[in-house]
């Protein structure tokens, strides 16, 4: 303004009357853009926890269901005259006697068992045989032949039931749902009812899902997870064996050692660049180095590790240098003082200071790594039955096995909903290790962390 | 004795080299103190560490043959073989050698040519040589560099410093293996892609329009569906993760305080840590369905439309990608947005800016190259995804602009192309690794732009 205003004319205001107790159209517009612009970001946030609620409340309402199974209690009698035809309970003897032997012992218990409830069926015994699953026979001969004794008694055995009666029980399986089903109809569901409420078929706890191997996939109801955890355990002991140590020296070097110079600097960026690399390009690295060309066997945890290794080292460097950074330069220079060199400086006084820091990020990456599943499928762990646990350091590491992801992915991969629900319990133990490696990463780093 | 030696395989020579260094390094120290009867002051260095010299001179040179070794040996014995089989199959029959080998032993059907046979036959005796070799040279090695370190053993020796710069040098080593993967990394993709052009035309692969790989040959191998395909689902993924993870950051950073931040940011970085593969049973079991039921079964539908046929679709995967990256999206915008110096909202405030109104124009602005970051970084993540692809997104390769329909990425094509029974010598297979090559330099050049961009952007603070 360049006129002095006339005191006796009161200034017009270009926005019509104010006064700081009312706002005018223009604020009330404002302060509503702020409200809206808050609202929008509470909003961004509550869909991202609700998105992670969705998928825990998922897991955990999908998975549980693994770990429980329904189990069938007959009092099964084990005939001397099909099991020992000798008598002289000679273990191999009896181990001639293949799952053809023992199943119709179990088929004629189940019979008896209808008999003396009184149940009324129409059945067919083999239709009635069918609830029982594919896997049963074979857990009676494994029963019997680790209690040879008991052949020529009655012993009361749990039998596993077809996965199509757990589904029914569980309420995966419905009267409904099995209009087009072969492997079940309303008749067997009808018995199922009968045995339900005569008390021997029961759900309970299911062991064998965690320690059990894979089973075929006509046999949902026997799977476990037990040799890929083997196999994924394995993977980590390579892991930590290899990234540990490389992480750690090379850590020490670039951030203690190295000049400023254009090697240091290639080192740098491809650390980094591996870092941000997609985790399938390590599973090609891995096919075609560790299985084509150095003829490692395919499947085997050793190359899963070496490959997880490589993922995981820019992981582990990248925490080691950040904990080294954080210890002050006046530790080196009280050792350098008291005449220590700089490798002693550096390993007896800079290396145990950051220990904490170093083993958590470790610890995290490891986590990584263990969750990590497109570089497996590359080196085939997958596609086949992790049916036998190793039974040893190197057939641990040299046996073709599969690995915790990898199985969670092959169950996902067979389309039978008893194998989803497999897949998601199998993501409920994978979680659980997750978990319980980042608590410890988090109680480490509460418990030593030291600021400087 | 040649039959042990070429029994004994990388592991077990491992270990004996190993032992043999702990032998050194008891027998070095040993020696160092009986030659100054225990006076340690008239050593030049501390006694353990004329073990160590010891321990390192023993297992350092023979653990390193026995790794160029690894690497060499088939190398030399595959191009011995290849000499002898006609050229006209030459390379492609060397290709397929290691599985003829398993077989040399036995009874071979008539197929095989008794050129090949006797290849792999030389193959075989060839590897027994080499391991036997291998044995040999290491051990010697290993034995002589004990004997050595012995002799070097007096008063006067410079243990500390020998250990000291072999020290050094083993951390060098270390922290090359990064430079020694990305060269592993290109030159394993790059020589098997070589082999792909050599057997199918490269205008084809990049310029192409379809993808119907056929195993009796005669094969479209293009790359431009699988791309669209990646490129749409990452779309989709970052239409969805890019608002609401850097809502989420303006919120986080902005708005809320100590308590709601503690809670609310390592519940997101939860999102992250999840495993792909349950991302991808997510997308598969429970999003696809639940997409399904609103926008298909026609009138059964929540909508009444049929557009969406099966439960894997790019919306499917792209949605469930998208969740995963909010965190990535969050976390790096908060980092950057708290990077913005005070001064500059005070600024804004002083000029009588709403809190919003300085975010939108002062805040947003200053972050924005970080930001820009932030989302390629975010972007290059969710063109190598797999698991969610693999699962979620189809396997049918298209260029269509429909969401609803299934589509295939590269990923999933590296997938299926290389798992099961492969023939390391159709283009079938191979193709894989030109994709890996692609994937490899897209994300590669991505991240170089947003490292490149966000380090611009850094200096202007500082």
């Amino acid at each position: 303004m360049t006129d002095v205003p006339n005191p006796a004319a009161p200034i017009a205001d270009p926005r019509g009357a104010s006064s700081l107790l009312t706002q005018d159209a223009r604020t009330t517009r404002r302060n509503r853009a702020e409200g809206r612009f808050r609202l929008y970001g509470i909003l961004a946030i509550g869909v991202g926890l609700l998105m992670l609620l969705v998928l825990l409340v998922t897991i955990i309402s999908r998975g549980t269901g693994a770990f429980q199974q329904t189990y069938l209690t007959l009092p099964v009698e084990l005939l001397e005259a099909k099991l020992d035809k000798k008598g002289n309970r000679d273990i191999e003897d009896i181990k001639k006697v293949s799952t053809f032997g023992y199943s119709p012992l179990m088929n004629a218990a189940l019979e008896a068992k209808v008999a003396q409830a009184g149940i009324e069926t129409e059945l067919e015994p083999k239709a009635m045989a069918a609830l029982l699953s594919k896997d049963a026979a074979a857990t009676l001969r494994d029963f019997v032949l680790e209690n040879p004794e008991l052949i020529g008694t009655t012993v009361e055995f749990e039998f596993l039931v077809n996965s199509r009666v757990d589904g029914y029980l569980k309420g995966r399986v419905t009267r409904e749902s099995i209009a087009n089903d072969k492997s079940i109809n309303a008749a067997q569901l009808d018995l199922v009812d009968a045995l339900v409420a005569e008390g021997s078929l029961a759900k309970r706890f299911n062991p064998e899902f965690i320690t059990g191997s894979d089973a075929s996939d006509q046999r949902p109801e026997a799977a476990g997870m037990g040799v890929a955890m083997i196999g994924s355990l394995f993977m980590m002991l390579v892991v930590l064996a290899l990234a540990l140590p490389i992480g750690v020296a090379a850590s020490i070097y670039l951030e203690e050692f190295a000049p400023k110079n254009l090697f240091t600097d290639i080192i740098e960026v491809n650390i980094s660049n591996l870092a941000a690399v997609p985790s399938i390009v390590f599973g090609i690295l891995g096919l075609a180095v560790f299985i084509n060309y150095m003829h490692l066997p395919s499947s085997a945890p050793l190359v899963g590790g070496l490959v997880l290794t490589l993922m995981t080292l820019p992981t582990i460097i990248i925490s080691t240098r950040a904990s080294l950074k954080s210890v002050p330069p006046s530790i080196r220079d009280a050792a350098l003082g008291v005449g220590a060199s700089k490798m002693q400086s550096v390993f007896h006084h800079v290396l145990p200071l950051a220990a904490p820091g170093i083993l958590t990020g470790t610890i995290i990456g490891l986590a990584q790594a263990l969750g990590e599943t497109a570089p497996l499928l590359l080196i085939g762990m997958v596609g086949f039955i992790a049916s036998n646990p190793p039974d040893g350091i190197a057939s641990g590491l040299m046996d073709p096995n599969s690995a915790m992801p990898a199985q969670i992915y092959e169950w996902a991969k067979r389309a039978d909903p008893a194998f989803y629900e497999r897949a998601w319990g199998g993501i409920i133990i994978l979680l659980v290790f997750l978990v319980t490696m980042n608590a410890i990463a988090v109680l480490l780093r509460r418990r030593f962390e030291r600021r400087w | 004795m040649i039959e042990l030696l070429s029994a004994a395989n990388a592991g077990v020579l491992t270990l004996l080299i190993l032992a043999l260094a702990a032998l050194a390094y008891v027998l070095a120290r040993h020696r160092a103190l009986r030659a100054v009867d225990g006076d340690v002051r008239r050593l030049h260095s501390l006694p353990s560490y004329y073990g160590y010299a010891a321990a390192m001179l023993t297992a350092v040179p023979a653990l390193l043959v026995l790794a160029v070794w690894l690497i060499v040996q088939p190398w030399l014995v595959q191009m011995q073989v290849a000499q002898t089989i006609p050229a006209a199959d030459g390379a492609r029959a060397v290709e397929t050698l290691p599985a003829l080998l398993s077989d040399a032993g036995i009874a071979l059907g008539g197929t095989l040519e008794p050129a090949i046979v006797e290849a792999a036959q030389q193959h075989a005796r060839l590897r027994a040589l080499g391991h036997a070799g291998r044995s040999l040279v290491v051990l010697v090695l290993a034995i002589a560099g004990l004997v050595a370190a012995l002799r070097m053993t007096d008063p006067t020796f410079r243990a500390r410093n020998t250990v000291e710069s072999g020290v050094r040098a083993l951390l060098i080593l270390a922290a090359s293996l990064a430079i020694l993967t990305t060269v592993g990394i290109v030159l394993s993709m790059l020589f098997e892609s070589i082999n792909f052009f050599r057997a199918h035309p490269w205008q084809d692969f990049f310029f192409g329009d379809s993808w119907s790989p056929n195993f009796r040959g005669d094969s479209d191998l293009s790359i431009l569906p699988l791309l669209w395909g990646t490129l749409y689902i990452s779309f989709i993924a970052l239409a969805v993760a890019v608002p609401i993870g850097l809502y989420a950051a303006i919120y986080l950073s902005e708005y809320a305080n100590n308590r709601v931040r503690s809670i609310a940011k390592p519940l997101l970085e939860i999102l992250a840590g999840i495993p792909t593969i349950v991302y991808g049973l997510f997308a598969l079991l429970t999003v696809g369905p639940f997409l399904v039921s609103v926008f298909g079964r026609g009138e059964d539908g929540l909508l009444g439309v049929d557009w969406m046929n099966g439960a894997t679709s790019v919306l499917t995967a792209g949605l469930v990608m998208g969740i995963m990256l909010i965190p990535f999206v969050s976390s790096l915008s908060d980092d950057i947005i708290n990077a913005v110096p005070q001064s500059l909202r005070d600024g804004s405030y002083g000029l009588g800016a709403t809190h919003s109104e300085t975010i939108r124009q002062v805040v947003l602005p200053a972050a924005l190259p970080g930001i820009v970051g932030a989302i390629l970084l975010a972007a290059s993540r969710a063109i190598g995804e797999t698991m969610i692809v693999v699962l979620g997104a189809g396997a049918i390769a298209r260029i269509s602009a429909n969401p609803f329909e299934a589509m295939t990425t590269i990923t999933t094509r590296i997938v299926s192309q290389l798992t099961g029974d492969t023939d390391f010598a159709s283009p079938e297979t191979l193709v894989a690794f030109a994709l890996g090559l692609t994937l490899f330099v897209l994300t590669l050049a991505l991240n170089v732009l947003a490292l490149y961009i966000v380090r611009r952007y850094r200096e202007q603070y500082e």
